[in-house]
């Protein structure tokens, strides 16, 4: 049994009269130990699935339409909000990708990591601290014992996301869903926050979603990935499967549009046009208007999900590869 | 070797912060502190860093953003860091800036036509609007705009779109020199490729010199010719492209490039 089974889920965002649906039909499934990463571009729908596991779509514009979502076998969709707490924080948490708008200015960092412990663990204020010192440690902050009374302003981004990582892990979760933690980082800080998790992931054994406009970021990192365009996923594979066989042109143009920092390109393969905004109707696949491969039926009818190879799955009329 | 158009000499600008308070020390933040460099005409130079390293105050403190302290820009002959604001002015047709997001500062009321105007109103570069117009729409197709786009508003355009309409507002007056600072950090990976596309093939058909500042170390070998970089206001290490990717001399570049997230190659 998966740690995590999303099955078609389908979130809305109330426009006027009309209900726009920002996520489709996405299934995701996370095992014990493994790391998921969700890539594609601002607008496709990865967060919005981010949250709706965490059971934090309160705070968007955004609602569940359809589908479930099962966590260690039960549905959190079914669950009273406060159930729901108890799950979130303790056996889940979410890191996000500007700490600073999660931190309290006002408080001290060890003071935020207290209280993320306290609100799942019955423990006296010194055992709390002691906690907190132990995460910190666990970070790899330097000089813990002083820096537990520095405010997050003090910090450096890169340590501030280190403190949000520590209050993520306060209580041990078994899912830690990651939303663009790096992007804000400078590339040498990102190294060693990645690295961070990493090991993290190997000493507790947790799962973890982790969500990033960067192919490079998820490919360093992830197991396996699933790529988001508009709302749905269009591929998805182990890493390795799909950096060695990719088959949707969106995903070959999402490759194709990085810079490659070993070799020099004459011009980039850049997908043409853009993502088209949400009351844009797309007739056909949603690609279609920027797919090199579009033909006839890409048009008109709308592509299931298919299999090319064992686990790996594409939302294409025309998969490209050999592997079709 | 010819002269080249640009030639920034023991460059610093420093700021004064924490001023504030009854017997509080001034102390100065040295953003820049003596930075050499040159660009000849027809090349891209790369100033890459990390954030706070000063590359954005060189390009501010090159187009009058910011004071100079101590140093020398000198730009077709001329200092431009000892001219008066009203010598400069004149000059700015010369050298032009493309920023992260052209429309943060700008007035969202005028029209595209409106904006793109401007600046050959202030310059003299037409007589009358027909010949603005003529010019505007030949320009918006140059960076893959519909002339009617003129008629419209800047909420009306994605990411993308306006920072075509920022590097048409900028080519418009046929600049010297361009100083880009981070033109496509905010944009989406797709779109971030086409407009370097642009700017690499505006820059190669006009010949317009390029100082191209970034912390995207992928962007930076897609359009350079050479490449400094920055470290804590100084420069740590300037070479051609290769050489810098290649064969990198500075302990700081090559952690840098040893810290780009590998990615796995596709077996074609």
């Amino acid at each position: 049994m998966a740690l995590l089974d999303i099955r078609n889920l389908d979130l809305t965002i109330a426009r006027g009269s009309e209900l726009l649906p920002v996520v489709q039909g996405v299934s995701l499934a996370v095992e014990e130990n493994e790391t998921l990463g969700i890539v594609g571009e601002s607008g496709c729908g990865k967060s919005l699935t981010a949250l709706a596991v965490m059971g934090l779509l309160e705070g968007s514009a955004a609602r569940i339409a359809g589908g479930s979502i099962h966590f260690q076998g039960r549905n959190l969709l079914a669950l009273s909000p406060e159930e729901r707490r108890r799950v979130m924080g303790d056996q889940m948490a979410m890191i996000f990708q500007e700490p600073m708008t999660s931190l309290n200015p006002v408080y001290r960092v060890g003071d935020q990591i207290k209280e993320a412990v306290l609100q799942h663990r019955s423990m006296s204020g010194r055992q709390a601290h002691d906690r907190a010192l132990e995460l910190l440690e666990l970070v790899r902050i330097p000089d813990p014992a002083r820096r537990i009374d520095s405010f997050p302003h003090q910090m450096s981004g890169g340590q501030r996301q280190r403190v949000m990582i520590a209050m993520a892990l306060a209580c041990d979760p078994k899912l830690l869903i990651a939303d663009e933690p790096t992007t804000a980082l400078d590339v040498t800080v990102q190294k060693e926050v990645l690295e961070l998790v990493r090991s993290l992931q190997a000493r507790t054994g947790m799962s973890i979603v982790l969500i990033s406009h960067d192919l490079g970021v998820i490919s360093e990192t992830c197991d396996k990935v699933a790529v988001m365009y508009r709302g749905r996923i269009v591929e998805q594979a182990s890493t390795s499967t799909l950096f060695s066989n990719m088959s949707h042109p969106y995903t070959l143009g999402l490759l194709g549009s990085i810079p490659a920092t070993d070799h020099d390109v004459e011009w980039l393969d850049a997908i043409p046009g853009r993502v088209p905004t949400l009351d844009e109707a797309v007739p056909g696949c949603a690609f279609h208007p920027r797919c090199f491969a579009a033909r006839g039926s890409c048009r008109t009818a709308d592509p299931d999900a298919a299999a090319v190879s064992p686990a790996h799955i594409v939302r294409c009329h025309f998969p490209q590869g050999s592997s079709s | 070797m010819t002269r080249p158009l640009l030639e920034v000499r023991e460059l610093r600008t420093h700021f004064s912060i924490g001023r504030s308070g009854f017997m509080r020390r001034k102390s100065v933040l040295r953003a820049v502190d003596g930075v050499s460099f040159s660009i000849h005409e027809g090349e891209v130079l790369s100033l890459v860093g990390e954030s706070g390293c000063g590359k954005s105050t060189v390009g501010r403190t090159l187009t009058h953003l910011e004071t100079a302290t101590t140093g020398s820009a000198v730009f077709d002959g001329r200092d431009i860091l000892s001219l008066s604001p009203a010598e400069f002015r004149p000059l700015r047709r010369d050298i032009q800036m493309i920023f992260q997001d052209p429309f943060a500062s700008l007035n969202p009321r005028l029209s595209i036509e409106q904006k793109l105007a401007e600046p050959l109103f202030i310059h003299r570069l037409v007589r009358d609007r027909s010949e603005a117009r003529e010019r505007i729409a030949a320009t918006l197709e140059l960076v893959g705009m519909d002339a009617e786009s003129m008629s419209r508003f800047p909420h009306e355009f994605s990411g993308g779109q306006r920072q075509r309409i920022g590097i048409a507002r900028v080519m418009i007056l046929t600049p010297r020199l361009v100083i880009a600072d981070e033109p496509v950090s905010a944009l989406d990976v797709s779109i971030q490729a086409q407009v370097l596309n642009l700017l690499k093939r505006l820059q190669r058909d006009s010949g317009v010199s390029m100082l191209f500042i970034s912390h995207d170390l992928g962007a930076v070998r897609h359009i350079s010719d050479r490449i400094a970089v920055m470290y804590r206001g100084t420069l740590v290490e300037t070479g051609e492209k290769r050489q810098i990717f290649e064969t990198p001399r500075h302990a700081y570049t090559r952690r840098l490039l040893a810290s780009i997230p590998r990615l796995e190659k596709r077996i074609a």
